[in-house]
């Protein structure tokens, strides 16, 4: 299988926080990669960098086509085609609260890809029945639950056809009982044949879902496998204390 | 008051509202527009991370704001034409007032532009957007919802505060109450007429400002 996305000797620091000390990882095109890790361990701020929210300092990460040499200088144009090859799910949702959900939808196709407005809603209403929200096109976010809301986000994120699917520890802020509805629909994007990584808490959802496991921890992948490797038996002593903290927290 | 104060009042009626809504009117609605527009561009300086942008629009609020509006107005019409810039009045006041507005909204947009949520801006990001469509689609129409009371604030004053331009010979309405009343010494019923007029004004925009939040309130929980 080829790989849509490779990242090389990923590093980032804010200030003289190193955060990120040297990532390299390969995702085969239509797996899913699990990312876990302890809080500050360094994931979310990777994933941030596979989409430039957070601009690596050096490292260079292929998406399909795009191949970006973050050592150098980047063009707007550039880093314009680079974002655009993945769609972003954040923890916290952050969908636009003054827009319907069907605006929250169409809003990238029609307003930055210049798409025909008609043939954008019938995608976006598409999207929707895709992740069981077709009843709620036209209600504000505010009402909504919280893993309607999600859903939404995702929707959001698929509209503008993405290659790469990235998700923030998309049910981290959810009530327990949301949770499941978020995770069918990752899930279904799975099946699907979507190339994805997730930065997650859920081990369970990871050993169903992922193809691949990346435990990070201090900046570094530490340990990478299937899931039966990474969580069954992991190699390293850092990696089974983190399972066993998160598994059996008492 | 006796049936000469009446006649005096019934004649002006008419010139003070001919005044109100030739001068005081555009004078406040002209100067806001452009003060608005002034501010935003004075408050995206203030945010910004380029420091020499944000030192001189702290140095432009900082002056309108320490300084009267009356002395503003009299350094445009007054002081100019000695550095050989001679301008109308009314020009003069608008000048004056939008500057005036400019300082003063800079500094409630900025404010309410702060408001908005980081991830807000990074979900315009990541769906593509670059900075004008994320502050003109996204920041914007919610920092609205913030800034609106404030700036009706503002723009209730400055209707109120155009009477100081009938000290640089702009006729509006208190100037045209003034000229009334000199010849009679009737300051009673001429400035109470003009108190009336801007009342009316005032209570006008108040429900604008009503019906202006409701609409803004729409997308948000109760």
């Amino acid at each position: 299988m080829t790989d849509l996305l490779t990242v090389r000797g990923l590093r980032k620091s804010f200030g003289d926080l190193q955060v990120l000390r040297d990532i390299s990882f390969d995702v085969p095109a239509g797996t899913v990669t699990a990312v876990i890790g302890s809080s500050g361990s360094g994931k979310t701020t990777m994933l941030r960098t596979l989409n430039a929210l957070d601009r690596a300092d050096a490292g260079v990460i292929d998406i399909g086509s795009v191949s970006v040499d973050f050592a150098q200088p980047v063009d707007r144009a550039t880093l314009a085609r680079f974002r655009a090859q993945s769609g972003m799910v954040f923890q916290s949702h952050n969908l636009f609260p003054h827009r319907t959900v069907l605006q929250n939808v169409i809003e990238g196709p029609v307003i930055v890809q210049k798409r025909p407005k008609a043939e954008a809603i019938e995608d976006a209403k598409v999207l929707l029945e895709q992740v069981g929200l077709g009843e709620k096109a036209d209600q504000y976010p505010y009402q909504l639950s919280g893993g309607q809301q999600q859903r939404v986000g995702i929707a959001r994120a698929l509209a503008l056809r993405p290659t790469l699917m990235l998700f923030d520890e998309p049910t981290s802020a959810l009530d327990p009982e949301l949770v499941g509805d978020v995770l069918r629909v990752i899930k279904d994007l799975a099946a699907d044949g979507w190339t994805m990584v997730i930065v997650t808490h859920e081990i369970r959802f990871a050993q169903q879902v992922a193809d691949q496991v990346l435990f990070i921890d201090g900046g570094v992948v530490l340990e990478s496998g299937p899931p039966a490797q990474v969580l069954g038996e992991p190699s390293h002593a850092r990696t089974r204390q983190f399972l066993q903290r998160i598994l059996d927290p008492i | 008051m006796d049936a000469s104060t009446w006649a005096l009042i019934g004649r002006n009626l008419w010139p003070m509202l001919v005044a109100t809504v030739t001068q005081t009117l555009p004078l406040t609605a002209i100067s806001f527009a452009l003060g608005l527009v002034l501010a935003l561009f004075v408050a995206l300086a203030r945010i910004s991370k380029v420091v020499p942008l944000s030192a001189l629009a702290r140095a432009y609020i900082s002056v309108i704001r320490g300084t009267p509006l009356l002395v503003q107005l009299f350094i445009v019409f007054y002081a100019l034409p000695q550095l050989g810039l001679v301008i109308d009045p009314f020009p003069s006041a608008v000048i004056a007032f939008s500057l005036n507005v400019g300082g003063y909204a800079a500094e409630v947009i900025r404010a309410a532009i702060l408001s908005i949520p980081k991830g807000q801006w990074e979900a315009a990001q990541t769906i593509g957007m670059g900075y004008a469509t994320t502050l003109q689609r996204v920041i914007l129409p919610q920092a609205a919802r913030t800034a609106v009371p404030p700036l009706s604030n503002t723009l209730i004053s400055l209707v109120k505060d155009t009477s100081l331009a009938s000290t640089i010979l702009v006729t509006e309405l208190l100037r045209v109450a003034q000229l009334a009343a000199a010849p009679t010494f009737d300051f009673f019923a001429l400035y109470g007429v003009a108190a009336v007029y801007y009342w009316i004004i005032c209570l006008a925009l108040s429900s604008v400002q009503n019906r202006v939040e409701a609409r803004l309130e729409r997308y948000v929980a109760r």
